[in-house]
């Protein structure tokens, strides 16, 4: 999408510094004279929610090293003085704390407001992809964070996450040491970890900012997931979205500050202001949130013929993840909004409330109804993305698109 | 060398069999005390403060001979009321490691308002020898660190009673028994504890004026001091917070009506 005006300064010097370096035709074009279909609905502000949300993280990050130790004698304790001692130190701890799971409830929204209107079709695929990279640094990044406060859920969520790479014949346990850099998670784990939490946000942010370039190539999918047909389908970037985008952020911080403020501990789990203790085992080591439907996963999977159940679970998890940048070729429906696509949509549906009954799965012990609730919940998962979706897209009769978006917009407007 | 309980624990998880022996049905929910926590809720939220320096004395008296509180610095005991020269004097009350003398010999001195408590065992393994093996746990986070925090701590210090024929039974039909040296308390999972009831009439005598020391007393004011010394910024948080959430109000209607004005302006041309 080329800019829908050029950025013409009339200062003399931003004028001389832009001729020399354009950084600020460059900004003009992304985040004022972008073109943008005139449709999109709130959903679509949680792209910009989510770069919010990293910033967040990486400040927030930033000043919380400062005062935070990666030893294992003195991890636990320094989270202490920084929530004690440190001015305003409780409230940086708990908006990261927090941060962490609101940039994932703002991704993963993010996430579903893709799969619902196709935005990972034809001319999107690598933009889709980007979007799980930066989806799978987020999961890693948020693992290691889980372990520097070094109470005993970061220890033995360290524990059991990294002894599944065990389960990798022949090479399973060399690969353990190498993570632990040791025989048990111990100094050098947290270390490393520490290190690796502060770097990834980084890359991370590199990723977003390809991921916002291959946006800006072909423009933002929108509601009726059809082409843009000209200028009377668009509207700039600002003033409109900074607005709308303003506005939704103003929504997202009520929410996610009113939890800072008066239930901060309410996503965590109480064990985590025990301090790590490597010879006592919690009664059930649960993951944070985000991860429970993978966990729900990676625990449903039994043995399968030669295959033990521990590999055999772990291999489901990852694939349960690396599906998805196979999905633009999954799904052949040349339609890529589901408003026009009436089984696509039920299916939909089915998949959300099977991602989220995983999710409760897997914070209960994989046991009883919970643990077939999980299988049933993963076997579901994939064949929805395996067998339905291609499926769907051979035998769906699909509703009629609209002539263009303007129109839409008019003939909505005179219903109005 | 691998930790063989680590390397168990991982599969046992991993594959899916996670150990149900503490399954949360065998314990009693927590209850509140009569008229609730003066902590709680969103507007004037705060530690009583007569309560929380009660709490401090059965802290002290009762909890403190096996307890330790290493969070916890004298000089923040200012915040729930006591003054600099109360503070002075409990700190002194305690000794610990000085500057080594001319001599390069290790001394000890009185403790000043910027220094924690000493613990009350000089490492673990005293901990475990004085208690049948049962290491008392550092009480500066407990009622963070447990589910139903307050509520719980609350419960399991007033609810130590004798079993019941059935609850007998069904621990028998588990495999388990009392132990000689433990005892039963419902509100604790697995509903066997190893503390002996710590609070019992009588046992602190609180100043004139002060409300008669009875368990639930007891452990009124010994919960709230605990809640204290676990999130000692609870008032200003929930008080900031107010603020905040006010302004944040105010804001997202100013930005709503700006939103629909932008959009009003740039789309109807």
């Amino acid at each position: 999408m080329h800019p829908s005006r050029s950025f013409e300064p009339k200062n003399g010097f931003v004028k001389w510094f832009d001729q020399q370096l354009p950084i600020l035709t460059v900004l003009h074009g992304a985040l004022v004279a972008y073109p943008t279909p005139k449709n999109l609905n709130y959903w679509w502000s949680f792209g910009s929610l989510a770069g919010f949300m990293l910033a967040v993280q990486i400040v927030t990050g930033i000043i919380l090293a400062m005062h935070y130790t990666p030893h294992v004698d003195y991890a636990f304790n320094s989270v202490e003085h920084i929530m004690r001692n440190v001015n305003y130190g409780w409230l940086i701890r708990y908006v990261h704390q927090n941060g962490a799971s609101f940039f994932f409830i703002v991704v993963y929204i993010h996430i579903f407001r893709g799969l619902y209107y196709g935005s990972y079709k034809a001319p999107r695929e690598l933009l889709w992809m980007l979007g799980l990279v930066i989806y799978l640094l987020m999961m890693a990044t948020a693992f290691m964070g889980y372990v520097l406060p070094w109470g005993q859920m970061s220890f033995w969520a360290a524990t059991v996450i990294t002894n599944l790479f065990s389960a990798v014949p022949l090479v399973g346990d060399a690969i353990v040491t190498f993570l632990w850099g040791g025989f048990s998670v111990d100094n050098p784990t947290l270390n490393r970890f520490f290190s690796l939490h502060y770097v990834l946000p980084f890359v991370i942010a590199a990723v977003a900012i390809l991921h916002i370039w291959a946006l800006h190539i072909p423009g933002s999918n929108n509601p009726l997931g059809i082409e843009v047909k000209g200028p009377q389908d668009q509207i700039d970037f600002h003033p409109y979205h900074t607005a709308k985008d303003l506005f939704m952020l103003s929504v997202l911080l009520i929410v996610f500050m009113g939890v800072v403020f008066y239930a901060p501990n309410y996503l965590s789990h109480a064990d985590n202001y025990i301090p790590a203790d490597p010879l006592v085992t919690p009664a059930h080591i649960t993951p944070d949130w985000y991860f429970l439907p993978f966990y729900a996963i990676l625990r449903a999977v039994p043995d399968i013929l030669f295959i033990e159940a521990k590999l055999a679970g772990v291999i489901a998890m990852f694939a349960a993840i690396l599906l998805l940048f196979a999905l633009p070729w999954l799904d052949k429906s040349p339609v890529r909004s589901g408003t026009f696509r009436p089984l696509f949509k039920q299916f939909y549906w089915l998949l959300v409330i099977d991602v989220i009954v995983l999710g409760f799965a897997g914070a209960r012990p994989a046991e009883g109804a919970w643990l077939i609730a999980g299988q049933v919940g993963t076997v579901y998962y994939f064949v929805h993305f395996l067998v339905i979706l291609p499926l769907l897209s051979r035998i769906e009769k699909t509703r009629p698109l609209p002539e263009s978006i303007s129109q839409s917009v008019l003939s909505k407007q005179a219903s109005a | 060398m691998k930790k063989t309980a680590t390397i168990l624990a991982s599969l046992v998880i991993a594959t899916g069999l996670a150990a149900p022996a503490l399954a949360a049905s065998d314990k009693a929910d927590p209850i509140s005390p009569p008229g609730g926590w003066s902590f709680q809720g969103i507007l004037g939220a705060h530690y009583d403060r007569e309560a929380a320096q009660r709490g401090f004395q059965v802290y002290k008296e009762v909890c403190a001979s096996c307890h330790g509180l290493n969070q916890v610095a004298f000089r923040t005991l200012e915040d729930i009321g006591f003054t600099e020269e109360e503070v002075k004097a409990i700190a002194a009350d305690y000794f610990v490691p000085g500057d080594p003398d001319e001599f390069g010999d290790p001394t000890e001195r009185p403790a000043i308002p910027a220094d924690i408590k000493p613990d009350p065992y000089p490492n673990e393994e005293a901990a475990a020898f004085a208690n049948n093996g049962a290491i008392p746990p550092d009480l500066s986070l407990i009622v963070k660190a447990r589910a139903g925090g307050a509520d719980y701590l609350y419960s399991l210090l007033t609810g130590y009673r004798d079993p019941t024929e059935e609850e007998l039974a069904h621990m028998a039909e588990q495999g388990l028994a009392m132990p000689d040296t433990a005892y039963f308390n419902p509100y604790k999972a697995g509903q066997v504890i190893a503390m002996a009831p710590p609070l019992m009439e009588g046992i602190v005598e609180y100043a004139e004026g002060q409300p008669e020391a009875t368990v639930e007393q007891m452990a009124y004011d010994v919960t709230t001091f605990l809640a204290w010394t676990a999130e000692p910024k609870l008032e200003e948080r929930k008080e900031i917070g107010f603020r905040f959430m006010v302004l944040l109000f105010i804001l997202c209607g100013l930005l709503f009506f700006s939103y629909r004005r932008v959009a009003k302006r740039v789309m109807d041309h």
